[in-house]
């Protein structure tokens, strides 16, 4: 039977030989992944359930990245919480304040591989479907659940397969790609759908160009993010993960397939204007608009290769005066090469403030937040009304090329103009 | 279940049901006085015991934050009614206990104010004030199971031994 890498996947979880679209099924988990936020509500589910050991402590990985370091008396409280249950539990994988934001520590350290079904108590766990994975984000009692028996259970999805050709202009990302697609199928347009990206242009994108895509799959409403694993996928593995891995892909005949098709060719800079990430305009429309603060990191676009493409723009210019720009590398590695490579020296030396690998503004319950009738230009994944902060401030959200040109000019700034 | 209305629009995100600032408690109480704080600090205050949301399409859409559920649920919300919701908030509201009515052509029909009376059995939604009456869409067999054990975990407690033998 013709099956798409979504059904294919679940299938093999659920040892099952085949299934379609729609179907509810109990899959076994690969990997459980939980952080400081959410982390202790699913520890606090897991206790009232009443047994004392989760099923497997090697397939349970735990990253503290919302709020380090602890900003509140609140936030040293869950990260004592999380400490705990990683003793008791005897969990290995866990990684302190020290590391990173969990959609880039996790693939970093090997803990993702092709063919394996990965759950989060993060919504953009979708990340993940870049190496091949079925990946997606759960609330912290669906988490007390795995944590108990290492299952779950998933109703199958149908899948969108978007089929992208062309060539990206020259300071057009993959983050204008998927913002481009969000928009004309809006918030709820792939509800509970597998959102495959595929094509030539997905094939020709780098790793961290297909995680920006499927990270924000969830922004249109998707159970998941995928990309069919090829040698970059294998490159990427190697000497990151010994976990043995499958490949499966999507048979074109596959019966709850949809394909869309998307050309690239002509496609500019895209921004997403408050307050949702489907309000999407090309930048020709929101160009000069001003900004108070540019935030560049988050799980989205604070990659090594988003912090080259801004401090290339920024090198040798001074951040606007009327505007506070922050840096925020989305992990120690990505933090070490920046620092390597002197970005983070072109970053400070232009008066950017460099924090450390975190998510920062992003879910506005940390640094960095704006103010009443403030503006932030974001390379994050969401603007709804008082993400980054108060609720009367306005969020934009673009490509680290857009965030770094608009930080030298004061206000949103088309990069090809520079 | 019968209730009054307060009525939103389409796209409720997490942030507007519980912004990330909040996400350090964990208290159904603490978290219920911030809820709705996004669109609406004064909601908290105004919502009675037994109140219910009606609200158009893709509700809850946005982050996995279980907080708010939780939070909706706390302030003494019996019911969320809306044309259509982002999934894992729906598993996050069944899974603790929350009931969501999923109905079609409600936004411009139910009024906030209004009392709706939902009857699950029947598979109805009725609005007292206007006697409008719209289909729900019903529960798949196995949330429904879940809903009736009273959530998820009360559904582990009983059934943990065949779930761990599936």
């Amino acid at each position: 039977m013709a099956m798409t890498m979504a059904e294919k996947i679940l299938a093999k979880a659920s040892g099952n030989k085949e299934l379609e679209a729609g179907e509810i099924i109990m899959a076994n988990i690969d990997v459980a992944m939980t952080h400081d936020l959410t982390g202790p509500l699913s520890v606090e589910s897991f206790e009232k359930i009443g047994i004392k050991k989760v099923w497997d402590p090697e397939k349970i990985v735990i990253i503290f990245d919302h709020q380090v370091p602890a900003d509140s008396i609140d936030a040293a409280n869950n990260h004592m919480i999380m400490r705990k249950f990683v003793e008791e539990q005897g969990i290995q994988n866990f990684y302190d304040m020290r590391e990173g934001v969990c959609h880039q520590v996790l693939p970093e350290k090997g803990h993702v591989v092709p063919g394996e079904v990965v759950v989060g108590t993060d919504s953009h766990t979708c990340t993940h479907g870049a190496l091949g994975a079925f990946a997606t984000g759960i609330g912290s009692t669906d988490m007390a659940m795995v944590f108990a028996t290492g299952k779950l259970w998933f109703k199958v999805p149908e899948t969108i397969k978007f089929d992208i050709t062309g060539k990206l202009q020259d300071n057009v990302f993959a983050k204008d790609v998927i913002l481009n697609i969000i928009g004309k199928i809006g918030a709820d347009g792939a509800t509970y759908k597998a959102c495959e990206f595929g094509g030539e242009t997905t094939r020709n994108m780098t790793i961290s160009d297909r995680m920006v895509l499927c990270n924000m799959a969830i922004e249109m409403g998707g159970k998941t993010g995928l990309v069919e694993p090829d040698q970059k996928t294998i490159h990427y593995l190697n000497g990151r993960s010994t976990k043995p891995y499958e490949i499966m892909k999507t048979d074109k005949n596959a019966q709850s397939l949809e394909t869309i098709h998307i050309n690239i060719n002509e496609l500019e800079p895209q921004i997403a204007c408050p307050h949702n990430v489907d309000n999407v305009k090309p930048i020709s429309e929101v160009e000069g608009t001003h900004i108070d603060q540019v935030f560049l990191g988050s799980c989205t676009n604070g990659r090594l290769s988003d912090l080259r493409t801004a401090a290339n723009i920024i090198k040798g210019k001074d951040i606007s005066k009327n505007v506070r720009m922050l840096v925020i590398p989305a992990s120690r590695e990505v933090y070490s090469k920046a620092m390597e490579e002197g970005l983070l020296k072109t970053f400070v030396d232009s008066g950017a403030l460099v924090c450390n690998p975190c998510c920062g503004p992003c879910l506005g319950g940390h640094i960095g937040l704006v103010g009443p009738g403030e503006v932030s230009l974001s390379t994050s994944n969401r603007n709804f009304k008082g993400r980054q902060g108060s609720s009367d401030a306005e969020v934009y959200l673009s490509s680290a090329a857009v965030a770094a040109s608009s930080a030298v000019k004061g206000k949103i700034t088309d990069p090809r103009s520079n | 279940m019968k209730g009054k209305v307060w009525k939103f629009g389409d796209d409720v995100d997490t942030d507007i049901i519980i912004p990330g600032r909040y996400l350090v408690l964990r208290d159904e109480k603490e978290l219920a006085a911030c809820v709705m704080e996004g669109c609406d600090p004064e909601f908290s205050k105004k919502v009675n015991k037994g109140d219910i949301i009606v609200a158009g399409k893709n509700f809850g859409c946005g982050s996995s934050r279980e907080h708010a559920p939780i939070a909706i649920k706390g302030a003494g919300i019996s019911a969320v009614v809306a044309e259509s919701f982002a999934r894992i908030f729906y598993r996050n509201s069944i899974n603790i206990g929350l009931p969501l009515i999923e109905a079609k052509k409600i936004s411009g029909h139910i009024f906030e104010g209004d009392i709706v009376e939902i009857n699950m059995d029947k598979g109805i939604l009725k609005d007292l004030d206007t006697a409008e009456e719209f289909e729900i869409k019903p529960l798949p067999d196995f949330m429904l199971r879940i809903m009736k054990e009273g959530g998820l975990i009360n559904y582990l407690k009983n059934h943990l031994a065949e779930i761990k033998e599936e």
